[in-house]
């Protein structure tokens, strides 16, 4: 049902590297996990609408009042790599 | 060579000029400090949770319904997943199949031809965040200030036919986006953005041909010389046998030419699911009713009824309507005075040379409609001559004074006093005897002359139609 | 009793009558912890200095409490127990830690937890197991298995979890303890690092009824930063802790009382019942009748709400950053794809992956869309069961506690385990579970009680009646 080339392609999708034995064992697990799922094609679900969100709540919103921003200091604080004047460091992206 | 037909639709992203952003409470200021406007809900920081700005859905509104779309009653938000540096969560709030707006229309005029070009629809976003490539240190610096920013997406449907009509298409869509007062819509900062999408096929055909999509189109005339570019690229392809891919290309504005992006290999899956972050809206009739009654006259009302009430040409109404504020200081002046066509020449013609000049709209100069008006009364009434009212009105607007005061100050008075134009038409007589003569034998127009010569004498000052008037009837008179 | 093995409402008594300190029951705990944390491992992290409290303690409820590793103290390590939030300090607190903060309460540190919540025994976190104070081989359950272990080993007064499928109320069964799940939207999630949105709550883990219900007066309540929070009133819920269960009908559905559970745990949770029908309460067999896809469905949907929910932790930002010894693909992809290499577990790998292919293009129908309308039904068995009865009842998990190790190479057994508390969640509603007795082997059995959205006032009703009718809160395990 699910080969190890579609693991490798979800994985990639997923931003994760696998090591081989990785990919081996979970092209195994999700079968297996897959397997199980099917039990859902039991049901004639085409007359039920789905639920997106389970509490009856709708249109809530916030009103357009600036509120404090963080200080960049506090956010540099936590940063992997900065440039000492308030930006993210990473390797450069090619366009 | 076969004749093709060309297939442009355009995408454009609006940003919206509300205080705050989207999902949270930071200020949406450009060219600020990098990262000084972010919280934890804009940085995607782990925990945090998105809150809808109600001036957004709002602004939205205004956007369908001046587009004449359908807004629909049931909307809700979306994930819109993928890796990029400038998007922190990972992925984009967005919305897929709800989107606020959709199945409009805008009127777009083009070589006298007015056309309908279909909108498909207008949704609502959270912009991303900003890249600063630098090569030296083969790093790339991440501002994030400008992620949350909210904005509008209005699709068209590929009805344009030509590059001309998908630049009246930005010029239309921007000018009714800065009636509505939304967006500062400026493409150099960024608050408009526009891609295109464009395909050939061979004229009469009913299918569509395989479209490129064109990008980093950064002012009107790229996006026409983008898509003559590819145009002129596809028709070369087809004719050569070779097939077009489907693919996203940038403009390079130097070079005059679009490139195949490279990093795009991979078609995206963007694994859109409803944002269980977000609770869905439902808008109400009233609702829409409510935002409908907010809606100000759009440009092409506004130009018809400049006819009708103003009985100004068509070609006038609709430079007065190219800025809004401009239309409205005309009407402010017709107030005070019932003049419009003769306001309506001043405007067009005067004022909007000192404009231009001076590069300020009618906002930030210091010119009132009452000021304006006295200027024009002065100028019809005789006092100074038409001449003299321009370089009144410069001053007027250097000085911020009152023409009133100027005139005094400077002596600008127009010399209109029977009894000194007769002294100076004394004097012009005597020196030109021939012209009186030439005059006096039914040359009519060479009174002009005569006007002339005495306008030197007073320094632009003497009333010239007067002044015509009286050299007439003295030369009549013997 | 010790000064840890109080509960908060016997605190507040001493304190009130001044016959305890705050800094004496602090100092007792925090003592403790040193001594015995070692043999149970509960904590993540207790770095005294960055969450010093202020020594006056003077606030309203200065009571020593442990909070869950994936809910956000500023400045604090919240790390979700996993290598890829290596160090990561939230510049914010949670509104949840806000609230208790402006309450007065002491933070004792971050409680362990499985990986991102992923799983049911704590066995998953990076920094190593969690072990049941009752008996030290077996898992505590998970994944808030550091909150109940401490709040059970007595190295925390009381607790907060957080819930998705059942990781505030299985722990708390396995370790002897109670834990409620609240109303979808009771609690706020601003602060709480998401696992799946949908589901996830916040929720006290106590050691009695009336902590229980103290302590989620403190948390609960309308957040604007949460647009999923429920403007609803909040009562004090204190004031359902009454003996009193006449005329209550209560329901018990017979797919959760056929294979599959243990006897020893059927025969407790009969006799918890028995126990309530003697006090009044009148006993109705209902239908849930789609439970048998619950499990099922909750990892479609839990699992693809996770894997976009952990898809920032790309080492971009903060926590963890890595790149791979030979380039691959492009730098940056290769920051991304090394990071999460090396920063994620085999159990939020899996998780991630599934989640990712539930989403992608081709089979969002088959499966994400399908679990979706699956999950309506679910929440339409409850809304048509809570017409005939008030509250239902079932045990909290099939079996006591399980033996470390036992089921972490088979993560579908695992993932059945959770099979009696799944379906709350997905139908959003309200449960408690509280100790409903303790096996031959010593280990504690959980009865759960299920109730109407926003009506845990029965869930404290019944709970609270059962408990006072028996002593199994009363009983401390021995380290």
């Amino acid at each position: 049902m699910i080969s190890k080339k579609d693991v490798q392609y979800i994985a990639h999708l997923s931003r994760i590297h696998l090591q081989e034995s990785e990919a081996e064992k979970l092209t195994h697990d999700l079968e297996g996990i897959l397997g199980y799922i099917e039990k859902l094609n039991k049901l004639d679900v085409s007359q039920v609408k789905p639920t997106s969100h389970v509490l009856p709540i709708e249109n809530v919103f916030r009103q357009d009042i600036v509120r404090p921003s963080l200080n960049p200091k506090d956010i540099m604080k936590f940063s992997v790599e900065n440039d000492g004047r308030g930006s993210f460091k990473v390797p450069q992206v090619i366009e | 060579m076969k004749s093709y037909e060309i297939v442009i639709g355009l995408e454009v992203h609006l940003q919206l000029d509300t205080q705050t952003k989207i999902f949270c409470g930071c200020a949406t200021h450009f060219g600020r400090n990098p990262n000084s406007q972010t919280c934890p809900v804009c940085l995607g920081l782990p925990g945090s949770l998105p809150v809808l700005n109600q001036q957004v859905l709002e602004s939205a509104m205004k956007i369908g319904l001046a587009l004449n779309c359908t807004i629909n009653t049931f909307v809700k938000f979306d994930r819109k997943n993928y890796y990029y540096p400038d998007l922190p969560k990972a992925y984009q709030i967005s919305q897929y199949d709800f989107p606020i707006a959709k199945k409009g229309s805008l009127a777009v005029t083009t070589n006298g031809q007015t056309k309908n070009i279909g909108i498909t629809r207008a949704h609502m976003e959270e912009d991303a965040g900003k890249l600063i490539h630098d090569p030296d240190i083969k790093s790339s610096l991440v501002d994030y200030n400008r992620t949350g920013v909210p904005l509008v997406e209005i699709v068209s449907e590929p009805d344009m036919r030509s590059s001309q009509e998908a630049y009246d298409y930005l010029t239309s869509l921007k000018l009714l986006m800065e009636y509505l007062d939304v967006s500062d819509c400026d493409m150099e900062k960024g608050s408009l953005r526009c891609d295109a999408n464009v395909s050939i096929r061979e004229a009469g055909s009913k299918e569509f041909g395989t479209k490129t999509e064109l990008k980093n189109l950064n002012s009107f005339k790229a996006v026409k010389a983008a898509i003559d570019y590819e145009v002129a690229r596809q028709i070369k392809m087809v004719e050569a046998g070779e097939r077009i891919i489907q693919e996203t290309r940038l403009w390079n504005d130097e070079k005059q030419m679009t490139f195949s992006m490279r990093s795009k290999e991979e078609a995206h899956d963007y694994r859109y699911f409803p944002e269980p972050d977000l609770v869905p809206f439902t808008i109400t009739e009233k609702d829409i009713e409510k935002v409908r009654q907010t809606l100000p006259e759009f440009p092409q009302e506004k130009i018809d009824r400049f006819i009708s009430q103003y009985q100004l040409s068509a070609y006038d109404a609709s430079v007065l309507a190219q800025d809004k504020a401009l239309a409205k200081f005309f009407e402010d002046c017709v107030v005070q005075l019932n003049a419009p066509k003769k306001i309506c020449n001043w405007i067009t013609s005067a004022l909007k040379q000192e404009l231009n000049t001076r590069k300020m709209d009618v906002h930030s100069i210091k010119l009132t409609p009452s000021d304006f008006v006295s200027l024009i009364k002065n100028v019809e009434e005789g006092v100074v001559s038409n001449l003299v009212g321009k370089e009144i009105l410069t001053v007027m607007l250097d000085t911020g004074n009152a023409c009133e005061v100027i005139i005094e100050e400077k002596g600008l008075r127009q010399v209109s006093d029977d009894e000194a134009l007769n002294k100076i038409i004394d004097e012009i007589l005597k020196e030109n005897t021939p012209i009186v003569e030439q005059i006096k034998s039914g040359k009519e127009s060479a009174v002009g002359f005569l006007v002339g010569q005495a306008m030197k004498k007073t320094q632009g000052k003497a009333n010239p139609k007067k002044m015509g008037e009286l050299i007439k009837r003295r030369i009549q008179n013997g | 009793m010790k000064l840890n093995e109080l509960t908060a409402h016997e605190i507040l008594d001493g304190l009130q009558a001044k016959t305890i300190t705050a800094q004496a029951v602090t100092a007792c705990v925090k003592e403790v912890i040193q001594a015995q944390d070692k043999k149970i491992h509960a904590y993540a992290h207790t770095d005294d200095a960055a969450i010093a409290p202020d020594a006056a303690m003077a606030g309203k409820y200065p009571i020593p409490i442990a909070i869950k590793d994936n809910i956000c103290i500023k400045d604090y390590p919240t790390t979700c127990s996993s290598h890829i939030l290596k160090g990561f300090r939230p510049p914010y607190d949670a509104t949840v830690v806000r609230k208790l903060r402006e309450a007065g309460l002491i933070f004792l540190g971050h409680a362990n937890m499985d990986e991102f919540a992923f799983g049911s025994s704590t066995e998953s976190s990076c920094y190593g197991v969690t072990k049941n104070p009752w008996n030290l081989a077996c898992v505590p359950g998970g994944s808030s298995g550091g909150s109940a272990a401490a709040v059970a080993g007595n190295e925390a007064i009381w607790a907060l979890g957080s819930d998705t499928g059942g990781s505030i109320r299985q722990p708390a069964s396995f370790c002897g303890v109670v834990g409620l799940k609240p109303t979808y939207g009771r609690v706020s999630r601003y602060g709480l690092i998401a696992f799946a949105s949908s589901l996830d709550q916040i929720g006290p883990i106590t050691k009695d009824v009336t902590d229980c219900a103290i302590l989620l007066n403190l948390i609960a309540g309308h957040d604007e930063l949460d647009s999923t929070s429920a403007n609803v009133p909040v009562p004090d819920f204190t004031q359902s802790l009454k003996k009193d269960v006449k005329d209550l009908k209560i329901g018990i559905p017979k797919e959760y009382f056929i294979e599959g559970v243990d006897a020893e745990v059927k025969q407790s949770v009969l006799e918890a019942i028995n126990n309530l029908k003697a006090q009044g309460a009148s006993f109705v067999e209902i239908s849930l009748p789609h439970t048998e896809y619950a499990v099922a469905t909750y990892y479609i949907l839990a699992t693809a709400e996770a894997s976009s929910n952990l898809a920032r932790f790309d080492g971009v930002q903060y926590g963890l950053r890595c790149q791979p010894e030979q380039q691959r693909r492009t730098p940056i992809i290769d920051l991304y794809e090394e990071t999460r290499h090396q920063g994620f577990g085999a159990e939020a790998k899996r998780r991630i992956m599934l989640g990712t292919y539930s989403l992608s293009s081709g089979y969002y129908d088959a499966y994400y869309l399908k679990a979706q309308k699956v999950r309506t039904l679910i929440k339409q068995d409850f809304d048509e069961a809570f017409k005939a009865c008030d509250a239902i009842i079932t045990p909290t998990a099939p079996t006591t506690a399980f033996k470390l190790g036992e089921k972490t190479s088979d993560p579908l057994s695992m993932y059945l385990s959770d099979i009696y508390t799944i379906s709350v969640n997905l139908a959003g509603i309200p449960a408690l579970s509280l100790p409903c007795g303790f096996a031959k082997n010593g280990l504690p059995i959980g009865l759960q009680i299920m109730g109407k959205p926003f009506d845990e006032e029965m869930l404290f009703r019944i709970g609270y009646t059962y408990e006072q009718s028996t002593d199994w809160h009363k009983r401390r395990a021995v380290l």
